[in-house]
């Protein structure tokens, strides 16, 4: 496995606090302006970064990250060059862990060794593939750990205790707990009964448990935060890039900075998460 | 094509994994992965269950209209001056076309399985009638999701879901087609997995959703052999349905994969030609891939992104197909041939002249190939073909084409 996953979650349990996983979409609302987000990420606060691969046909994403998607499709964006995204992040930061998350069409079509080869040269650690369950794991989840680049599953709350097992078999890197059922950008569930659910799979495996769907402020990472190792916020960074484009869609002076300002409050929220579990 | 090795039956797919060679499978997001385990295990027992047979068997009968006839179409056999050609009236039944008798099963699998909430995709609304015909039948509440521009050009089906009782749901993400309305559905489900039954309108998606519905629609073909028998005394030399997700063609061909004599032709969706973007023929133009739960032919790009599919007919508008099909196809099986819209209308126009009978746009497909094939054969040669639906709802477009207004809606 590449090591940059397991030595940072290693390094944030020495420091006693949950990852900041931050989502965007490569290629939104163009490549450049993407890249300089991505670029600006770590230095906001982020730990992990999910880089999000558009798909025509996002079918668990709410509305926010379907138009997220159809701006990058719009403006060029291919799987080829959502690589070289990360290849081009790489050349000035080698310790920030990368995912890509997506759907798996374009990947079977780009060819999966082919994909795998460039993916692990461009310096990615993990993927997220979300029409991939457990029951596929021959098409990509496996030749994906053979060649040492992690592969983290989704468990839901209809992941019962029977079938986690299987679920986490061939799970690396850390578990990202959909902390309901639905799309992306729903509601934030009731935190309460998100220690619960994060306990029920921490009796199944040793991997950081990070938490995800609905997480929209600061004070919502701190409660997450408070019961899990890490805190996956997507649909609101999403909704930042959005929100600091002109009327033609475009960015703006604004676009990288709003994504910043938007990822510091939510680094806050989540150290303050630390000091929340120690009480 | 991709190579696949020939089988000693065309029958037995598919796998316990849902596969037909390397077509189908489960690609689902989690959260609906324990929900279609669940919705297998029920389908397996309530294929052995003699009363939920019993029960779909009597519905069939009494409230479908079931066994749909098997009509010799005589002036169109005469005109054409080849083969026979045999008509399975299907567009007879209630709801006028197949879709009924797969809404029929899903509807009683949905009962057994404790839910209370039907949701369902429709394009051309066909389906999303049926579902909320089954679905008041039943007393259900239904969901159907439309794409917006389906909405706008198949009004009268969208008044009778409403009349129903169903909820119709414009959809306007993405392109606001059928392609975004099944997205908008598992949206919806993955949302609603506790109470809410995906209703699944054609032999496509995740498994066991390709299985059950070939399994439901098989009744056309079940019957259409035994009635062909009777009238013939022999089996057909082809048989011929239109495909856009194919579950009407599936559901005539699947009896008959094995016997050796019966040529099997599906026919695609042409559009405006295939040299350009405008049409809908996935497997004569398109590629294999991954959307919508299973893997199967699809209307793509370079980078794996879905292409939107154009015809006339709403029916047939949907970029994929059935992976059973792309298997058929890939094996030499089943042949797979596209008709343009033009060649559709006029066929449309023809069976309305000829035999009296109104077609849907999507059979109409079907029709152009019969045109073209019945000349080239014996007059002791016969055709079956699926005539899956009837026209009405189709008057409005075509009225519109041939430049005669109807109304508003014209």
């Amino acid at each position: 496995m590449t090591e940059r996953m397991e030595k940072r979650f290693a390094a944030l349990k020495a420091e006693g606090r949950p990852a900041l996983v931050t989502y965007f979409m490569g290629g939104d609302p163009d490549f450049d302006t993407s890249l300089a987000i991505m670029k600006a990420l770590p230095g906001a606060g982020a730990d992990v970064i999910e880089l999000g691969m558009p798909f025509s046909d996002p079918m668990a994403d709410g509305p926010a990250i379907q138009l997220a998607g159809q701006r990058a499709l719009a403006g060029g964006q291919t799987l080829e060059k959502t690589l070289d995204m990360a290849r081009r992040f790489r050349e000035s930061d080698q310790d920030t862990p990368i995912v890509m998350m997506g759907y798996y069409n374009p990947i079977y079509v780009y060819g999966v060794d082919r994909f795998l080869q460039t993916a692990l040269e461009a310096g990615i650690d993990g993927l997220i593939v979300v029409d991939l369950p457990a029951e596929m794991d021959d098409e990509l989840c496996v030749p994906a750990l053979e060649k040492g680049i992690n592969f983290i599953r989704l468990a839901t709350p209809t992941t019962d205790e029977k079938r986690l097992p299987k679920v986490l078999e061939n799970t690396s890197g850390f578990v990202y707990y959909v902390s309901m059922n639905g799309i992306t950008g729903s509601a934030l569930p009731d935190p309460s009964l998100i220690g619960g659910a994060v306990a029920r799979i921490k009796k199944h495996t040793e991997l950081p448990v990070c938490v995800g769907f609905g997480v929209k402020t600061a004070e919502h990472a701190r409660l997450i935060g408070a019961n899990a190792d890490g805190v996956v916020v997507g649909t609101a960074i999403v909704a930042q890039v959005a929100g600091s484009l002109n009327a033609k869609g475009e960015a703006t002076a604004d676009t990288v900075e709003s994504v910043v300002t938007f990822v510091r409050g939510l680094a806050s929220g989540v150290k303050a998460a630390r000091m929340a579990a120690a009480e | 094509m991709n190579e696949t090795p020939k089988p000693n039956t065309f029958r037995s797919g598919p796998d316990e994994d849902g596969r037909f060679g390397i077509y189908g499978g489960r690609f689902v997001a989690e959260t609906l992965m324990p929900l279609i385990l669940d919705l297998e295990n029920e389908w397996e027992k309530a294929k052995k269950d003699p009363e939920f047979q019993a029960e779909l068997k009597a519905l069939g009968k009494h409230y479908i209209g079931r066994p749909s006839p098997l009509y010799y179409a005589e002036r169109l056999t005469e005109h054409l001056g080849g083969a026979k050609i045999y008509f399975k009236r299907e567009e007879l039944n209630h709801t006028g076309s197949h879709k009924i008798n797969n809404c029929i099963g899903q509807i009683l699998l949905a009962k057994r399985m404790g839910k209370t909430r039907i949701i369902a995709e429709t394009g051309a609304g066909q389906h999303g009638v049926a579902s909320a015909t089954v679905a008041a039948r039943f007393g259900f509440p239904c969901v159907v999701y439309m794409g917006a521009t389906d909405v706008e050009r198949q009004a009268p089906n969208v008044f009778r879901m409403k009349l129903l009782g169903a909820e119709v749901k414009p959809v306007t993400s993405g392109h606001g087609t059928l392609k975004d309305a099944m997205n908008e559905a598992l949206r919806d489900w993955v949302t609603n997995v506790d109470d809410t039954y995906y209703l699944i309108g054609t032999a496509a998606g995740p498994h066991p959703y390709p299985e059950l519905v070939r399994d439901f629609q098989a009744v056309i073909g079940q019957e259409t052999r035994e009635q062909i028998l009777e009238a013939e005394g022999k089996l057909p030399d082809m048989v011929i349905a239109a495909v856009g997700g194919g579950s009407n063609a599936i559901g005539i061909f699947h009896p008959f994969l094995d016997d050796e004599g019966v040529q099997i032709v599906g026919v695609e969706a042409g559009g405006k030609g295939l040299s350009g973007e405008e049409h809908c023929a996935s497997i004569t133009a398109g590629a294999p891939g991954v959307l919508h739960g299973n893997r199967t032919y699809l209307l793509q790009d370079r980078d794996g992104q879905i292409k939107e599919g154009h015809s006339i007919s709403a029916g047939l508008d949907y970029p994929g197909i059935g992976p059973e099909h792309s298997w058929l196809a890939d094996s030499g099986r089943a042949e797979y041939v596209p008709i343009m819209d033009d060649e559709a209308l006029e066929a449309f126009q023809l069976l309305t002249k000829l035999e009296g009978i109104i077609p849907a746009l999507e059979p109409a497909h079907a029709i152009a190939e019969v045109i073209k094939r019945a000349p080239k054969m014996r007059k002791d040669q016969v055709i079956v073909m699926n005539l899956s639906g009837r026209g009405d709802k189709d008057i409005f477009t075509v009225g519109k084409i041939l430049g005669m207004g109807l109304g508003e809606n014209a």
